[in-house]
């Protein structure tokens, strides 16, 4: 039998239950590399509050950081896959057998995990913006929280997106280790077609130019983002080019007990 | 004379071994605008940004209207009165000129959206920008940049003007439009202190000039007096090797 009649073979009688899969697949790697973007930009403003004057302040911030390099350094450290049959088990054994229910489960394991890539992600994007963005906010009084919504984070999501698409993708293939607890992911209906139908080739090919088709398609959205982020090369200028040498005039009060 | 808006008490400045500023002491008056020359690594940028607390000072005070900037004042109160304009005009690359102009108006004096953006296009009209506001920072030049650099200041309607060499990072053509925005800015009364390297500006425009030398206030008048008869021997060296070019 050649490997065309295996393909179809398989995909006649599991297709729609690998399909069903990618909606798994494709909902936990969104909206866990969403969360984590989130962790990610919340503990980058965290870091990067300027030292508070406050002793007992500076004691919070020094064990808030202490905290977050610790989650980084843990979860960067070990599998996803391990991480997830920790927090799925550890939960069951602690609240005698109750387990987790799947689909949130697989979402806060990527997420968790995401964070702590991301958390690096953003520090690099933070420290490469310049020194002066964050001087010229300062001078007009803006706090580190208004500096950071309305100037930095929106100049670092610019340069981190690259990274951040990134790790979307290695996300939408990394959900296939949550087929240890039982997610019922692409993965999960791929292996289960291979064992139910013998034919391990044909069924992991399929699996494989479906993962291809999502990261591609993703990819190729996430370009698109970048681009629209960038902005119009162009501007228009209106009205006539009027010159420097225009008066200046303050307000009366201003000039009034000079 | 009319009230002291800055006062400068002592102001001392290390950073680590370095002893930058070792005793500064000059205050500023309403509608006063103050040069302050020098060479470089005489600590007149680091003097100024000690005023907008962008670098915190080592020893001595700074008085707004009488009130400590470190002790009785809130830092981003204080700033929002006390205008600064870089050398490097750190615009918000990520706005457009309105935008740059609005920002600090919306989230620090807490203006509706409407009332900042005339305010900012008023004063983007007095630098001669209005018909680049769509225009982001790196569509500019760099005379372009610092004019709208000055109209963001101006826009928080400060009380004082920080210039730290302004024009030091423009090309020659572009240093003119930028000089007579601040020209026209200190005749209408603005309270301004420029540190500069333009000679030609701190003898023409400003109604003071204070020479800095090694992290002391070595010598300061009017500009006559200041250019016209300097008392001392390291402001006549400094001033012929300026003047000399």
């Amino acid at each position: 039998m050649s490997l065309f009649s295996d393909i179809a073979v398989v995909w006649s009688k599991y297709g729609t239950q690998i399909l069903s899969g990618i909606g798994n697949t494709v909902l936990i790697s969104i909206i866990g590399t969403l969360i984590g973007l989130v962790i990610g930009l919340f503990n980058g403003v965290i870091r990067t509050m300027p030292t508070a004057k406050n002793p007992l302040a500076r004691g919070a911030m020094k064990i808030v950081n202490w905290i977050i390099n610790a989650y980084v350094e843990v979860f960067r450290g070990t599998p996803m896959m391990v991480q997830a049959m920790i927090i799925y088990w550890g939960y069951a054994y602690m609240n005698g057998g109750d387990s987790l229910p799947l689909i949130p489960a697989g979402i806060a394991i990527v997420s968790i995990n995401t964070g702590a890539y991301i958390t690096e992600i953003v520090r690099g994007g933070i420290i490469s913006i310049d020194r002066g963005q964050f001087e010229g906010a300062m001078s007009i009084g803006m706090t580190h929280f208004s500096t950071m919504i309305h100037i930095i984070i929106p100049q670092v999501m610019r340069n981190i997106l690259p990274s951040v698409s990134n790790e979307f993708v290695v996300n939408i293939k990394d959900t296939s280790v949550l087929n240890v607890i039982g997610v019922t992911e692409l993965y999960f209906y791929a292996a289960s077609a291979a064992k139910n139908s013998y034919k391990i080739f044909a069924s992991y090919l399929i699996a494989c130019a479906i993962y291809f088709c999502l990261t591609f398609t993703v990819t190729r959205i996430l370009r698109f983002i970048e681009k629209k982020i960038e902005g119009k090369a162009n501007y228009t200028v209106f009205g006539s080019q009027s010159d420097s040498t225009a008066e200046i005039h303050l307000n009366k009060e201003e000039t009034a007990n000079v | 004379m009319s009230e002291s808006v800055i006062e400068i008490k002592h102001l001392k400045k290390t950073f680590g071994e370095n002893i930058v500023l070792k005793d500064i002491d000059f205050s500023i008056s309403k509608g006063e605008t103050v040069s302050v020359i020098g060479s470089s690594g005489s600590g007149k940028s680091t003097m100024l940004r000690c005023v907008n607390l962008l670098e915190t000072p080592t020893g001595g005070e700074i008085l707004f209207h009488g009130k400590n900037i470190q002790t009785e004042l809130d830092i981003s109160e204080y700033r929002a009165k006390v205008g600064m304009v870089f050398q490097s005009f750190n615009l918000f690359d990520n706005l457009n000129v309105l935008g740059n102009c609005m920002i600090g108006q919306t989230s620090v004096l807490g203006r509706d959206k409407k009332t900042a953006e005339a305010k900012a296009m008023e004063y983007l009209d007095k630098v001669g920008m209005t018909p680049y506001i769509n225009a982001k920072p790196r569509q500019l030049s760099g005379g372009q940049k610092q004019r709208v650099a000055i109209a963001r200041a101006l826009a928080m309607d400060p009380e004082v003007i920080l210039f730290d060499e302004p024009t030091s990072a423009l090309d020659p053509e572009m240093v003119g439009e930028v000089l007579t925005v601040m020209k026209r800015l200190s005749e209408s009364g603005m309270t301004m202190i420029v540190v500069t390297h333009e000679m030609a500006f701190a003898r023409d425009v400003s109604d003071r000039v204070i020479f800095m030398n090694d992290g002391y206030i070595c010598e300061q008048g009017t500009p006559e007096d200041v250019f016209g008869a300097p008392k001392r021997e390291e402001t006549k060296s400094f001033l012929s090797r300026f003047l000399n070019q």
